[in-house]
């Protein structure tokens, strides 16, 4: 036993080394300064306990609110983005003319270099020359309808619009992930699992429901935590976007990390604050594993 | 590998018939293969073996084998990524001359520049020259850990041959002066090869379509926002740009105009903590942003633009002015040479005090106090900034010199911005620096007055809390 | 009847979505042949004197020739170590038991969860240690490690849902784990392994803060390297740049339309019991 127990080590030891070696002396490294006041270059460094810790979680309201942010632009991504992926990775399980083409354009814009989408973005969000407001002055033109032109507005400065603005892009960005991975699971789910159940009599929506959804629990899984971790740790788009602006309201957990570690030069202050955002991170990825293991039906 | 290939046919052969029926009996087949397990296993560890050693010998067979030793030459970083070109044909020059050979790497952009910089003083293998992005305050951490040479006796010898090229302002930037709240010992640390400074600049061919003399720019508060305001009501033109998504080039409009109402005494009291930011003073500062904001003088979307966007605005021509660097030549050319413009002064709202504006040394480099050569290292940067090679790096990339006398044949825009040299100043020559909290706070609190969210007052008295906490913090 | 217009509706909600995904890549690609002058001023997609020679420029003071092989040879080499790791601890975390195995997998996970506020600078010390700072191997190794938690996340998920009655099967016929590992789960997990791959290729192939600080001879500099000298610190070339990002977007293109072919071909179905 202890023999198939040493081989079955064998399996993830690669893994572990490439850890050990890459992984421990950085996170070693970031509990250490978590606990220093220090500015990340003198050689001394001053001994603050867990001082960094309490003033994150109980003074530093700029922090909890960049978190809320960035869970109102996961939602967003968890929700929409994930619908809008599961209806096109529907469709294209199911077959479809072209079905190839589509396959390869949904996938573009994950492609795309960040600068690429960050001019594009800022193009079509501008308040004075933008595409949207373009188009919008242009329904209202057909449809006589004011409403559309009184919408036009600097997208990304209106503090009413910006974050939802953002979140967009990153939905945008995003949904040809989600697409690939359920078009994947959708795939391995037997055909004849429908056959028989038209032969019983059911219909799309109930064969949907009885087949697709259980056998897909383990995937709604996975594409929820890709998209959580993924929509929580959100910085390339804000900085290409907004920069965290209008004052606040873009502000997301990582800008705020590294304002604290570039621009204001608090290397243990953001250290913690990487710490407290992987502790939140953790047990949301967990409550979900556990969740998506206790719905799966071939689990049980 | 045979084993392994005949092993995969019975697999595959099981696995088709497994798609039907999946309680298959038929196993006969492959009851021979019951003896090359063990064979397999080799053979499975076998590819990874082997997967490391063929990337192993690809590593030992591409990695460059013969590395000049790092006394031989000079290593220099930096990020300027327009100018590498520039700075090799110099290196070459130097060569020939002096037989040293210099290497200029290139890290860019500069945020990653910034972080090989601090890794590499975390692991004491910084080049012979480097620069260093970042405040005053960041600086002075490098100077005190010890990574960067004290260049006074240098500049000073000879009469202070090589001290006198400068611009002081730009020498300034790189200076420590007595008594620095930073507790560094005076002195200069670093060698300025370029300077630049931020101003306003305004569209010609726009004043004249609004019937504006377009030699005549506003100089007064009152006078700036009539002009916008008539730019906009005759061209439809938005008034003024700029890239104040970045929150330091709100900083640095605030802080010139703090200057010019309250003086610089008051501005540096403030900073002591001595003047609070409530004071009337700091308000009327704050208000001059509500105040563009209402009479629409800025254009939309100005709190998140990013310079560039900015820039790409006022080349063409969808703003009338732009609040900007003297770099500004190099972008407007590329994108709209026909463009018409001139340079001025922020407009003033006082006139008790002189109107001041950010600037000084565009890039400076610092030579490695651990290096092996020093010596050698200071006499390049002697030779970098002597006339002749300072006059080749600016009309190579269109910077104004640190040199002063290599002024000789810039563009008449650049000429402009040169003469306003005298009218700099720098948070990083100041002799006290803010927190780098509150200076966000603050600029970030900008952002919420212009989007017309919070009033000046409210946020100055923000401001001041930020910067109370911060002072007792640091008296902990 | 009925059907013909749902399938013109389908069609149609298609089309606007890949309109709006590659609108963009149509723009970077106009934008690609137009000059710094006009790139903004001219917003429309349509190029009337198109300027071929960005390309070249691109290719030629970008240095892509040798820049273009060694972000092949790091891709190659990175993405294979990846997969080959990941597959092997995932296998493990999805069927073996061990002692400590919810622990080593969480572990093993930690790093995506955990943003480290300047890791690099940690990880720069610790190859400076290790004499890699400037290597190829210094470059390939912390990648590898960094794809690692994604891709056995990504992997076990799939190795899990493989029915464990075919694998019972193959162990009743003598096969080994390891034997199971090889022939059985990863041929099943094709769609995965697909997805592992892009998604490492893409972050890879797009990676150049780690390339600029740790390596510094020009001849170890990947793509990355050579699209970065067309933005300058206030000047941006974006013609150039855009051409140099077309040519850079190609080979992952390229393998995009090999791998997604894996994905669609439904290697499982049928596999699972009925």
């Amino acid at each position: 036993m202890a023999k198939r127990t040493f081989k079955n080590y064998l399996f993830i030891l690669p893994a572990l080394l490439l850890f050990a070696v890459f992984s421990i002396y950085p996170f070693i490294k970031i509990f250490q300064l978590s606990v220093y006041r220090w500015d990340g270059i003198m050689p001394t460094m001053k001994f603050v306990g867990i001082f960094n810790f309490k003033d994150i979680i109980f003074h530093n309201p700029i922090w909890w609110r960049s978190m809320w942010q960035a869970a109102y632009i996961t939602l967003i991504a968890l929700t929409l983005q994930n619908a809008l992926a599961l209806v096109l990775a529907l469709i294209c399980d199911r077959g479809i003319k072209f079905g190839n083409g589509y396959r390869v354009i949904f996938f573009i814009p994950p492609v795309l270099s960040g600068i690429v989408v960050g001019l594009i973005w800022n193009w079509i969000y501008n308040g004075n020359y933008g595409l949207l407001n373009h188009w919008l002055a242009q329904l209202s033109k057909w449809t006589h309808i004011s409403y559309f032109s009184n919408l036009e507005r600097a997208w990304l400065a209106d503090p009413r619009t910006a974050l939802t603005s953002v979140a967009i892009i990153n939905m945008w960005k995003g949904f040809g992930w989600g697409f690939l991975v359920l078009l994947a699971g959708l795939q391995s789910i037997p055909r004849q699992l429908y056959e028989a159940a038209k032969v019983d009599g059911a219909n799309a929506w109930q064969s949907f429901w009885r087949i697709t959804v259980p056998l897909m629990i383990p995937t709604f899984g996975i594409v929820s935590i890709m998209t959580i971790l993924g929509a929580m740790q959100i910085y390339d788009i804000i900085v290409s976007t907004t920069g965290g602006g209008p004052a606040y309201h873009t502000e997301v957990p990582i800008t705020r990390i590294l304002a604290a570690m570039r621009g204001n030069l608090q290397f243990g202050y953001a250290c913690a604050m990487g710490l407290v955002f992987g502790a939140i991170l953790l047990s949301v990825s967990l409550i979900i594993i556990k969740l998506s293991r206790k719905l799966n039906p071939l689990a049980g | 590998m045979r084993i392994l290939n005949c092993k995969t046919q019975g697999l595959k052969s099981q696995i088709t018939n497994h798609k039907f029926q999946t309680n298959s009996n038929d196993r006969n087949s492959n009851d021979r293969n019951k003896k090359s397990v063990c064979n397999l296993v080799l053979g499975a560890w076998g590819l990874f073996v082997i997967w490391c050693l063929v990337l192993g010998i690809l590593l030992v067979a591409c990695s460059p084998k013969v590395k000049a030793p790092r006394e031989k030459q000079l290593t220099i970083w930096h990020w300027m990524t327009d100018r590498q070109d520039a700075f090799e044909e110099l290196a070459r020059r130097y060569e020939e001359k002096k037989g040293v050979k210099v290497k200029f790497e290139l890290y860019a952009p500069s945020d990653a520049y910034r972080q090989k910089v601090m890794a590499a003083a975390q692991s004491n293998t910084l080049p012979d020259i480097y620069g260093i992005l970042g405040g005053k305050r960041f600086f002075a951490s490098f100077v005190k850990s010890g990574y960067v040479a004290d260049l006074t006796a240098a500049m000073k010898a000879n009469k202070a041959e090589w001290e006198s090229r400068f611009f002081p302002k730009a020498l300034k930037i790189n200076e420590f002066s007595k008594d620095n709240e930073f507790g560094v010992k005076p002195g200069i640390y670093a060698v300025p090869l370029d300077v630049m400074n931020i101003q306003m600049v305004y569209n010609k061919s726009l004043f004249k379509k609004a019937g504006l003399d377009p030699e005549s720019p506003p100089e007064r508060w009152e006078e700036f926002i009539a002009a916008a305001k008539k730019i906009k009501g005759k061209t439809g033109i938005g008034g003024l740009v700029s890239g104040w998504g970045e929150i330091w080039m709100i900083d640095c409009l605030a802080n010139n105009y703090a200057f010019n109402i309250m003086g610089e005494e008051k501005v540096m009291a403030t900073i002591k903590g001595e003047v609070p930011y409530t004071d009337p003073a700091w308000v009327r500062v704050l208000d001059l942003f509500k105040e563009m904001s209402e009479q629409g003088v800025l254009v939309e979307g100005i709190v998140t633009m990013v310079n560039k966007s900015a820039e790409q605005m006022f080349a063409n021509e969808r703003a009338a002015f732009a609040f900007n660097g003297s770099w500004c030549v190099n972008v407007y050319q590329g994108m709209n040479p026909e463009l018409d413009y001139g340079v001025m002064l922020p407009p003033r709202v006082s006139s008790q005090n002189p109107m001041v504006i950010w600037g000084g040394a565009g890039s400076s480099f610092m030579v490695n106090a651990r290096s092996q050569q020093k010596e050698k290292a200071i006499e390049f940067l002697n030779w970098l900034t002597q006339k002749e090679q300072q006059v080749f790096l600016s009309s190579q990339t269109n910077n104004l010199p640190a040199n002063k006398k290599s002024l000789s044949d810039i563009s008449v825009v650049l000429r402009q911005f040169a003469d306003d040299m005298d009218n700099t100043t720098h948070p990083n020559i100041w002799s006290v620096s803010e927190y780098p909290l509150v200076t966000e706070t603050f600029d970030k609190g900008i952002q919420s007055i212009i989007i017309n969210e919070k009033t000046p007052l409210e946020v100055a008295k923000e401001v001041q809390r930020v910067k109370e906490r911060e002072m007792k913090k640091s008296r902990e | 009847m009925s059907k013909r217009i749902i399938s013109l509706l389908k069609h149609s909600f298609m089309i606007l979505i890949s309109a709006a995904c590659i609108f963009p890549l149509l723009w970077m690609i106009s934008s690609s042949l137009k000059t710094q002058s006009t790139i903004f001023s001219d917003m429309s997609l349509f190029v009337l004197r198109p300027s071929w020679q960005n390309y070249i420029t691109a290719w030629v003071k970008g240095n892509f020739g040798i820049y273009f092989l060694n972000s092949v040879f790091y891709t190659v080499t990175i993405v294979g170590g990846i997969v080959l790791v990941s597959s092997l601890a995932a296998y493990a975390f999805a069927r073996l038991e061990f002692p400590f195995k919810n622990f080593l997998f969480l572990l093993l996970l930690a790093p995506m969860m955990i943003p480290i506020p300047g890791g690099f600078v940690a990880l720069y010390v610790l190859l400076n240690k290790m004499h890699l700072i400037n290597t190829r191997i210094g470059y390939i190794l912390p990648q590898i490690n960094a794809g690692l938690a994604m891709s056995i996340f990504l992997l076990k998920s799939f190795f899990e849902k493989i029915p464990r009655d075919l694998e019972d099967s193959a162990r009743i016929d003598g096969c080994s784990r390891l034997g199971i590992y090889w022939h059985l789960c990863l041929p099943l997990a094709k769609p995965a392994l697909a997805i592992v791959v892009i998604y490492n290729t893409l972050y890879v192939w797009n990676e150049y803060l780690l390339a600029m600080l740790i390596l510094s001879d020009k001849s170890l500099m990947p793509l990355t390297r050579g699209l970065m000298i067309f933005r300058g610190e206030h000047v941006t070339q974006y013609p150039i740049l855009m051409a140099g990002m077309c040519i850079a977007t190609i080979p992952i293109i390229f393998l995009y339309l090999l791998m997604q072919k894996h994905i669609i071909k439904g290697v499982m179905a049928g596999a699972v019991k009925g």
